[in-house]
């Protein structure tokens, strides 16, 4: 009868298990898809908002949404030439990211930038460095990080950053009530 | 479990899924755990990285039991014990 019963709890326990993986917690998860300023303003905006109304925040980058996070004091060292042409042509970190619009020649984007000092918007920067501070997980495409030639010695230093598959970002935003493409 | 003891797994299933990206290695294991029974060991190969996480995060999504993983040269190795 004993051994009945613990069969029974273990069963029990696995399926706890279960639901818990499958079950909609209080959590944002993001697709950041996109490289344009804008865009991932957007994204940092929501993320650590989010954060503050006590929301669990899961950023998934991948595509042009990695370039923003390298660092662009560290070069690794052993690429690729066609590596290192993407690495010269994408931006490097997120103080070359662009405006999706009125970029004109950096002009729009430098006055965008200026103007957000002057209303006392956070810069983007600003805004990564409180997301890290406030505990936002920041999730990178391993595929993105192939298929561009990026190293994770060129990344930034971040506390909360992993490297997974669609695998991953598909059980987070299952867990998340909230999920957006950016 | 420690890597000896992945090491020393008697394993029923074992797909190679060395050739594919995201979500490539996933897709072959979702396809090949219909080939074994309840209890079964499966064991994954995969040159991907993110096979890493996305592999126990399945697994705790349908109910497998997600035993670990090792690294080889150029590839890992994943093993589950299937619900």
């Amino acid at each position: 009868m004993p051994n009945d019963l613990e069969a029974q709890v273990q069963m029990l326990e696995k399926q706890m298990k279960k639901m818990q993986a499958n079950q909609q917690n209080d959590q944002l998860s993001i697709v950041v898809f996109s490289g344009d300023l804008d865009k991932v303003l957007a994204a940092m905006i929501i993320a650590t908002g989010a954060r503050a109304m006590d929301m669990e925040v899961k950023l998934f980058f991948t595509f042009w949404g990695t370039a923003m996070l390298r660092d662009k004091k560290k070069n690794p060292k052993g690429k690729d030439f066609i590596s290192k042409m993407f690495g010269m042509m994408l931006p490097k970190g997120s103080k070359q990211l662009k405006l999706s619009q009125m970029h004109m020649c950096g002009m729009g984007t430098a006055m965008i930038r200026d103007l957000m000092k002057k209303k006392h918007v956070a810069s983007l920067e600003e805004m990564i460095a409180t997301a890290a501070e406030l505990g936002v997980e920041i999730n990178i495409c391993q595929m993105s990080m192939d298929l561009m030639g990026f190293k994770k010695e060129e990344m930034i230093d971040y506390p909360n950053l992993k490297y997974v598959g669609v695998g991953s970002y598909l059980a987070d935003a299952g867990e998340s009530r909230v999920q957006l493409f950016i | 479990m420690t890597t000896e003891e992945l090491k020393a797994l008697k394993v029923d299933l074992s797909i190679d899924a060395r050739g594919t990206a995201c979500p490539g290695p996933l897709l072959a294991a979702k396809k090949a755990i219909g080939e074994i029974e309840s209890g079964d060991i499966m064991e994954v190969l995969s040159a991907d990285e993110g096979t890493k996480s996305d592999i126990p995060r399945w697994c705790g999504k349908i109910g497998h039991e997600y035993l670990g993983f090792y690294d080889e040269d150029s590839f890992s190795r994943l093993f589950l014990r299937k619900e």
